[in-house]
């Protein structure tokens, strides 16, 4: 008898698995566990039939803004009667997510994502436009430029950042200068072991940090139309692209010394928070750091090393709808009327303190300085491109930089060696 | 009763064989009953599951596994599958499923722009070429119906217009408004908004409904989004679905479906979004050919075995030579010392290459290494296409050694005995038992295990990814590869889950003759490895 338990209970236990692993397959249509259903309340009883024929909105979202969403969700159900299911996902897995799963029908009505997500969205086709009508005026204009390509827009912003000038007011009490130069020559005053540091990402390179300086050359990475949208005309070329590369050789390791490729986040994180610099460059995500240091920071737009304004590249959070949704009605609906009001906007910046996009909100939050500031710097910025050539972009740029600034490589020669590369890529 | 089981030699022992004494009945069966009712329960519910999503590939796959499940647990004559089975389910699942799958996405063109069917494609070529007429407002929208037809009504100036797919917007003076919305159209039933929310497929309809502003189909038509409000929009392009054609309503340029699942017009531009087709073998050839790839692809097959090899021989090297040294009872406190060289092991692999990746750094001032046994001399670990690869040599013996370590010392102690006497008598030395009488007794219990971390560290995605991500680059292809990418790298940066342009179809195309290297040499090694085991 025993013996015959023993073998049947491995087997038992195997099939079980088996079953389980092809019920993953089966489908996620009814999201499990962790995704808190907002129902109707009772009444919804008579309304479910109508409702399994009307389908639930699924929204796909991450941990940290769950609750700002399920908020809006909420009364979006009372007022409608629709139900709705938070997916709550990895932030990081959802742009493949998405594109793997909405031409399966598996995909959700709504995602929660970054403007620069677009272009792939776009050309994969499983992005629905989105029409916000009168409306659209009340966001940040450039919040609206970031989700809008080739004129049409894609997607409701709800909020955005970008990096900043961080000044560690104890050293360096004043707002900081208009010129890198000058900014330069405070920070060596000052007299602390590094005059300015920057998160160079190792010898990896990050073109996003150093974005600023580089438009302040008047080198965009992309031209830009008139109403702000991106060409796919490589806008690093020519005497710009070369004054910046020489630029950041000279400020390199093989010159000056003001930027290393030893630099990682970490590294330059810490060497500010240690008061070592009166200067960096870094975004919102990085205050908590400083401040846990305990020290004092306020932040100003970035001062400009080319003589042109310096533009950071402004990063744009907000929701797409599903080009193959089966609820795109009722999706429209809750974007429009439910998340671009100003109570859901702030909501969302209470989960996820980013700058809201919608102007009023905006103004709102601005009381803390550290975000007045970083509003400040962002409305210098221009967002970061979403066209799909920018993905090819990147990797070839982020090294270039590196190997500039680490002096392994001359600066005209490895900069046109890059614009060959991107050439290469985007032609192929 | 002819079972397998009891023809060949039957046991005489205690009377009859166990097999025969089965009597189908007692309360064995009974649990036996229990457990394939749950089967059953699970195996029938994934079923009906799948019968609901229509997902036909899973339903027939789990209706086979649950009918074969009972055949198998019920049925006398299939002893041996009992044991079988399990492990064969698994296999189908988990094994040969995942490589027919990634076969197939090989021979498509899967990747960016190329995601998903061909209506989809059309479907959100529409959607991105039908536009909103410049300056057109936004009017208060209301929807109607009479007799299985939709309409518009829409608040303009004051005054009501309704409209539907056939009649454009005329002006409907019977009307009766409330503030912006329209209460009632003579001839039409107006839907409430609570039936619109509730009713999927008037839903469908409504965002598919049209209404031309006037006789001129040029002038555009009102659509609505989520119902309430209508804006002009006009469609750029037209979709023909008996041609397959698209086309340019203002240059009537056509772009016609072609066999690389694009929309080309006859000059050669193509619309952005593409759809997946099959392409045959063309993502293997371009893997050997394309020249963006051609070139890297030979450097790093080359560099993915050296790193392999010399990963598994000096991690085995140095764990036999340590556990050899630990071996020995003169030394002291060995159990303490062992469990320390375990800790490597121990630590998950990726924390571990984050760590060395910081401690690696250049500058004395940030990496230790360099500062504590470089004098704080600068040397560029990472940077320099030589040290790189020493230093992921060297980083993974560091996380690897302790395994060989403890494979080392459980092989030595159990060494036969005999046989070393055996040679000490025949008068070998120490030196000599080491060299020509231990490795052979080891390795017939080791090289296994050799061959399966030389397959392990052929795919080591983890350490290059977190200590080197495949840098220092190439400085002499296009291609965003570097001088530490081994081949899992390369198939991961091309298939483009991290970013950037994907390319489903090659990267399964190269992860397919990823498998076959690995399983060839993998193959040929176990069989070598039998020969030693005619030794003892």
């Amino acid at each position: 008898m025993r013996k015959t338990l023993i073998r049947f209970a491995p087997l038992a236990i195997a099939v079980l698995l088996v079953a389980c692993g092809g019920g993953d397959d089966a489908g996620d249509e009814a999201p499990p566990e962790d995704t808190p259903t907002e129902d109707a309340g009772e009444t919804g009883e008579d309304d479910n039939e109508d409702q399994t024929a009307g389908g639930a909105l699924t929204i796909w979202v991450d941990e940290n803004r769950e609750p700002a969403v399920a908020a809006a969700a909420e009364l979006f159900t009372d007022e409608t009667g629709v139900t709705v299911d938070l997916v709550v996902k990895n932030f990081e897995d959802i742009r493949a997510d998405f594109l793997a799963q909405v031409p399966t029908g598996e995909g959700p009505d709504i995602t929660i994502g970054a403007h620069d997500w677009l272009g792939s969205l776009i050309i994969n086709g499983v992005v629905d436009s989105v029409d916000l009508g009168a409306a659209a005026s009340e966001f940040e204009d450039v919040a609206i430029e970031a989700f809008t390509y080739d004129g049409q827009l894609y997607g409701l912003p709800y909020a955005l950042e970008s990096v900043g000038l961080v000044r560690n007011t104890e050293l360096a009490p004043d707002p900081v200068a208009d010129t890198f130069d000058e900014m330069i020559a405070d920070g060596r005053d000052i007299g602390t072991s590094l005059p300015f540091v920057i998160n160079t990402n190792g010898t990896t390179g990050d073109g996003y940090t150093y974005y600023a300086f580089q438009t302040s050359f008047g080198a965009p990475v992309f031209v830009q139309n008139d109403d702000g949208s991106y060409t796919n005309e490589v806008g690093m070329g020519g005497d710009a692209g070369y004054a910046f590369a020489e630029w950041l050789g000279e400020n390199g390791m093989a010159g000056e010394g003001l930027f290393s490729t030893d630099w990682t986040i970490d590294i330059a994180d810490q060497e500010f928070a240690d008061g070592n610099a009166p200067y960096t460059v870094a975004g919102p995500w990085a205050i908590g750091t400083y401040v846990d240091a305990g020290i004092e920071v306020a932040v100003d737009p970035i001062p400009s090393a080319g003589g042109e304004t310096a533009a950071p590249f402004v990063g744009v959070q907000g929701f797409f709808v599903s080009a193959q949704s089966d609820n795109a009605l009722v999706a429209a609906d809750f974007l429009t009327n439910y998340v671009a009001t100003p109570d859901a906007i702030r909501a969302l910046h209470d989960a996820d303190p980013r700058i809201p996009a919608m102007s009023v909100v905006a103004e709102d939050v601005a009381e803390d300085p550290i975000v007045a500031g970083f509003l400040e710097a962002a409305q210098n910025g221009a967002p970061m491109p979403s066209i799909p050539e920018m993905a090819d972009v990147w990797e070839h740029w982020n090294a270039t930089q590196a190997a500039i600034i680490s002096g392994s490589a001359e600066p005209r020669e490895a900069w046109d060696k890059m614009l060959a590369d991107i050439d290469a890529t985007l032609g192929g | 009763m002819p079972d397998a089981g009891t023809q060949g030699s039957p046991p005489r022992l205690g009377g009859e064989p166990h097999a025969r004494a089965w009597r189908g009945t007692g309360w064995g069966f009974i649990v036996k009953l229990v457990i394939m009712a749950a089967i059953n329960a699970v195996g029938l519910a994934i079923v009906w599951a799948s019968y609901v999503e229509g997902s036909w590939g899973i339903l027939v796959g789990m209706l086979a596994l649950t009918v074969a499940a009972d055949w198998v647990y019920f049925s006398k004559r299939s002893l041996p599958s009992k044991y079988i089975f399990p492990g064969m389910a698994f296999l189908l699942v988990f094994q040969l499923f995942t490589m027919v799958y990634t076969f197939n996405v090989a021979m498509t063109n899967y990747g960016t722009g190329h995601n998903s069917t061909q209506d989809q494609a059309v479907d959100a070529l529409l959607i991105q070429n039908e536009r909103a007429v410049d300056g057109s407002p936004a009017y208060p929208l209301t929807i109607l119906q009479r007799d299985g037809e939709l309409g518009f009504a829409v608040v303009a100036g004051g005054q009501v217009q309704v409209g539907s797919a056939d009649s454009p917007l005329a002006s409907a003076p019977d009307a009766t408004v409330d503030g912006d919305q329209v209460t009632a159209v003579s001839g039409w039933d107006v839907v409430d908004r609570a039936t619109l929310l509730g009713d999927q497929a008037l839903q469908r309809q409504v965002l598919d409904l049209r209404v031309p502003v006037s006789e001129d189909a040029d002038d555009g038509s009102i659509r609505t989004r989520e119902g309430t409000r209508g804006t002009v929009y006009r469609s750029m392009l037209e979709w023909d679905p008996q041609a397959e054609t698209l086309t340019d309503t203002e240059t009537r340029v056509v772009y016609r479906a072609r066999d690389n699942g694009r929309f080309v017009a006859d000059d050669g531009t193509a619309l952005p979004v593409g759809w997946q087709v099959y392409v045959g073998f063309d993502n293997f050839v371009r893997g050997f050919t394309d020249t963006n790839y051609a070139a890297p692809f030979w450097r790093i097959a080359a560099w993915t075995f050296a790193f392999a090899i010399l990963t598994v021989a000096t991690s085995f090297l140095m764990g036999l030579v340590m556990a050899i040294i630990f071996n020995d009872p003169r030394v002291q406190g060995r159990n303490v010392l062992r469990m320390l060289f375990i800790l490597p092991y121990a630590f998950p692999a990726f924390l571990s290459a984050l760590l060395w990746r910081g401690m690696l750094n250049a500058n004395p001032d940030y990496g230790i290494i360099n500062d504590l046994f470089f004098f704080g001399t600068r040397i560029e670990w990472l940077n320099d296409p030589w040290l790189a690869k020493l230093a992921i040599i060297g980083v993974n013996l560091w996380l690897s050694f302790p395994y060989w370590f403890l494979v080392c010392t459980g092989a030595l102690q159990s060494l036969p005995s005999d046989v070393l006497e055996a040679a000490r008598i025949d008068g070998a030395g120490r030196w000599r038992t080491w060299t020509s009488v231990m490795p052979p007794l080891l390795l017939i219990s080791t090289a296994p295990l050799i061959i399966a971390s030389f397959a392990f560290n052929f795919n080591n995605f983890t350490i290059i990814y977190m200590l080197t991500e495949g840098h220092p680059r190439f400085t002499d292809t296009s291609a965003v590869l570097g001088h530490t990418d081994i081949l899992i790298t390369m198939i991961y940066q091309i298939s483009g889950v991290a970013g950037g342009r994907a390319d489903y179809g090659l990267a399964s195309a190269l992860s397919i003759i990823v498998f076959l290297v690995v399983g060839v040499i993998s193959a040929f090694a176990f069989r070598r490895t039998r020969r030693l085991e005619e030794i003892l």
